[in-house]
């Protein structure tokens, strides 16, 4: 039977795969170890919609990859800190203020790590957070639009890593800095590197949330020099704290790789962020002079403006006792999750071959005890016994990051042994374990970092994918694998290739938002300052050298369609308003010779294209976006004359 | 089964009538829909009762929805553009088709056949511009005065 052969190689290899793993780190084969019947279990029939929507990190592209589940289709790119020729976001008039910073217009970051906000713990989807992790920033997507509509810069700090994490009535999403570095005033921050046992500041900043998503940085607290690497939210009796892993406790400045792996212990450190806003209602703090961009987008003018803020509310946890404990983690721990229930804290050393479980109610006991080992910089260091609930034993190599299922199992990644491995929280005990292909990161369970996971799939986010899929070249698509966790043994079902590189991902019931989803703009709600109501209102006029178009697109052509006396040294703006107002009916706008990008203009919305011609002649405009049988014909001509010609300015259309 | 709803439209004093219409009706089969037959079209409107006059401030709200909405592709005389100019279009079409036409443009194109001929003819898809009913009953008063003017005439399809 051609059944049973399949199965009994991929027993064998599954055996092959145990011993490469026994004998070295590595998994020596790829194997084939999905089950017989995988493919109907991740079918969607054509017409039929996946169960869940996957939020996913771009990693180095800057974007968001929405996927669904099971399928593992790529149903959308969103474009958050990185220009995005296909829409033209970062290149029209109205977008470029999202990318800008104090540093300028920053047109691309490294985006790591999704949270989606909650209400009690429990996913709410109203919006997507994602860190910028080079020019450190937070961006909150809509997710009713799959827009990014608001960015906020994160001043005195480095390197975005610990970030954009969120407490569980999304009252604040956080950002740890990965590099500490000095905090004063640019002056005071010339100074030598190895001066960073005394000059080198940490940061953790709280951002609040209002109601309508908007963020504002709350306060900033004031940390040892460190690494912050991954952070969680308490959440049920945890709620009120904040868990950050750290590394480099030993405070190097330089060939880190060793330096800052010689401690035996490092830190998750315990903020009590209520106990700061205490502190913050009875006036303490300091207002500090800092320089950070804030970018909100406006839906009913379509256009994003930047604000650049002056200053900062910052708070000392030295002198204002109480806010931060060390807890010791063994060897550099990477990920810090909390379990559904907020009584486990887990760290993942990514060096240890352990995994510490950390018990909330033990924390609260050593604190109120006074049960320390000693000082970390003035900061008090809780006894690692007394916090632990237990260990995880010899759990595989180089756990990163853990996941819950809300049936009390735990799924931990392990980076150096390429394998997930399932375990009680409660008992400690390894219940199963499965190779990934290869190298895994993140992993992701729907709803898995919240109160309420729905345990049905888990999605591994692999760094390495050699041979998984039709070579292509020296650089290949990222892979990611789907798992059934439903049962006692985790079962692979699907690849999938991913778009630039997903670090964190989270999963969502489609439910939870796709009736809700925003089809159209209202062309009567446009307020956009240069918004054209209708053809008859179509006209260019002249502002010393600048040419304002205001043009209207429907299907199909472009009012106007001809247009002259355009003078080589003119800017001219096209502001194309798209007076559809039917779902999934967008145009493009292109002109020759434009050195940005088109631009995609949603129904009822308007956006600007700004172009400067370099030449005399006749330049073509047309729309990009195949939108009817008579799409081809939705085009115009722009003349251009010298810069001292005396053509008229004039537009028309069908004349 | 018809579920009669009554969309009463009243605009400063001028009474201009009411419009009856329904939940969309499925016809299974091959089987025309009754409102085709009559030339009403197929969608929420089965009945508009028009007034003699013309009332102005329906005009007014009208005129300032199709220069945004409907002016890209409909001339107000009787040269077509992309779609058909809007000259004598109360004199050939029943305002109900019209109406229809405006607000449930894509089950007309489906099930319409004098819908259908325009397509043909226009090879473009009319596409839903997001009128509510009360807006589309202000844009029929906008076209009775526009078809009144141009050619002294209006509501000719109506019987």
């Amino acid at each position: 039977m051609k059944i049973k052969q399949v199965f009994r190689i991929t027993a064998v290899s599954a055996a092959i795969v145990a011993m490469g793993m026994a004998t070295g780190c590595r998994p020596q084969t790829s194997g084939s170890q999905s089950v017989g019947d995988a493919a109907s279990r991740v079918y969607v029939a054509p017409g039929e919609h996946d169960e869940f929507y996957n939020i996913v990190s771009g990693g180095f592209n800057g974007q968001i990859s929405v996927v669904g589940l099971p399928s593992g289709r790529v149903l959308k790119i969103v474009p958050v800190f990185s220009a995005h020729p296909e829409n033209g976001y970062g290149f029209s008039e109205e977008s470029k203020p999202m990318l800008n910073t104090s540093h300028g217009y920053v047109p691309w970051d490294d985006l790591h790590h999704i949270a989606i906000s909650t209400t009690n713990g429990e996913h709410d989807a109203r919006w997507a957070f994602a860190n910028g992790n080079n020019t450190p920033r937070i961006a909150r997507l809509n997710l009713n639009t799959f827009e990014t509509e608001e960015i906020i810069e994160i001043p005195n700090s480095a390197g975005n890593h610990s970030s954009p994490f969120i407490t569980e009535n999304t009252e604040y999403v956080i950002a740890g800095t990965r590099f500490s570095v000095p905090i004063g005033t640019d002056e005071d921050n010339d100074v030598s590197i190895d001066t960073y046992k005394k000059n080198f500041r940490g940061t953790v900043s709280f951002i609040k949330v209002g109601n309508q998503g908007d963020m504002s940085l709350a306060f900033q607290l004031v940390t040892p020099g460190v690494n912050f690497d991954l952070s969680r939210a308490g959440k049920g009796k945890s709620h009120g704290w904040f868990f950050f892993s750290t590394y480099n406790t030993e405070q190097a400045h330089t060939l880190l790789e060793v330096n800052a792996s010689q401690r035996d212990k490092d830190f998750i450190m315990a903020v009590n962020w209520k106990k700061a806003e205490e502190y913050i209602k009875a006036g303490e703090g300091n207002l500090v002079k800092a320089r950070y961009a804030h970018n909100k987008l406006d839906h009913n003018t379509h256009t994003a403006s930047s604000t650049m803020m002056e200053e900062v509310l910052q708070l000392d946890p030295k002198l204002l006792k109480d806010i931060i404990y060390f807890i010791p983690c063994p060897k550099s721990p990477h990920g810090t999750d909390v379990d559904p229930t907020g009584e486990y804290i887990v760290g993942s050393g990514k060096l240890a071959a352990l995994i510490p479980v950390f018990s909330f109610t033990k924390l609260m006991k050593a604190i109120e005890d006074k049960d320390f080992e000693g000082e970390y910089d003035g900061h008090p260091i809780i006894r690692y016994e007394s916090a632990l609930h237990g260990v995880v034993d010899k759990p595989g190599l180089g756990p990163l990051h853990t996941e819950f299922d809300g049936r009390g199992n735990a799924y931990t990644s392990m980076f150096v042994s390429s394998e997930i491995v399932k375990w009680d929280i409660e008992t400690l005990e390894v219940l199963d374990r499965t190779p990934t292909f290869y190298s895994i990161g993140h992993l992701s369970i729907p709803g898995g970092p919240t109160a309420k996971p729905h345990g049905k799939y888990m999605v591994a986010y692999n760094k390495i994918t050699k041979d998984r899929y039709l070579p292509t070249g020296p650089e290949l698509a990222h892979s990611a694998q789907l798992f059934d966790i439903s049962g006692d043994k985790m079962q692979l079902l699907l690849d999938f290739p991913t778009i630039g590189e997903p670090h964190y991902a989270e999963a969502f019931p489609a439910t939870l938002i796709k009736d809700k989803q925003v089809k159209i703009y209202r062309i009567e709600d446009n307020n956009h300052p240069y918004v054209t109501k209708g053809a008859g209102n179509a006209r260019v006029e002249r502002d010393g050298n600048k040419v304002h178009v205001y043009m209207t697109s429907i299907r199909s052509h472009f009012a106007p369609d001809n247009i002259e006396g355009v003078k080589v040294g003119d800017d001219v703006y096209f502001h194309v308003t798209n007076l559809e107002q039917d779902w999934d009916v967008p145009h493009g706008f292109a002109i020759k010779g434009a050195n940005t990008a088109e631009i995609l203009i949603m129904p009822g919305a308007t956006q600007t294209l700004k172009w400067t011609p370099d030449r005399p002649g006749i330049f073509p405009f047309y729309c990009t976006d195949f939108c009817s049988a008579l799409h081809q014909e939705m085009s115009g001509y722009l003349r251009v004359s010298p810069a001292n010609s005396t053509v008229a300015l004039k537009s028309s259309l069908g004349e | 089964m018809l579920i009669a709803l009554l969309f009463l439209i009243s605009c400063g004093g001028g009474d201009t009538g009411t419009i009856t219409s329904t939940t969309t009706q499925s016809s299974g089969g091959d089987d025309e829909p009754q409102s085709i037959r009559e030339g009403k079209g197929i969608g929420e409107i089965t009945h508009v009762e028009l007034t003699a006059d013309i009332d102005e401030n329906m005009v007014e709200v009208g005129k300032s929805i199709y220069d945004m909405k409907c002016s890209s592709c409909h001339k107000l005389n009787d040269q077509r553009v992309v779609g058909p100019g809007f000259e004598n279009i109360t004199n050939r079409r029943k305002p109900e088709w019209i109406m229809n036409m405006i607000t449930n443009v894509d089950v007309m194109l489906d099930k319409d056949p004098e819908a259908q001929a325009m397509l043909e003819e226009c090879l473009m898809r009319m596409p839903n511009q997001n009128v509510s009913v009360g807006d589309a009953r202000q844009l029929l008063e906008f076209m009775r005065k526009n078809d009144k003017e141009r050619t002294g005439q209006m509501d000719a399809a109506v019987n």
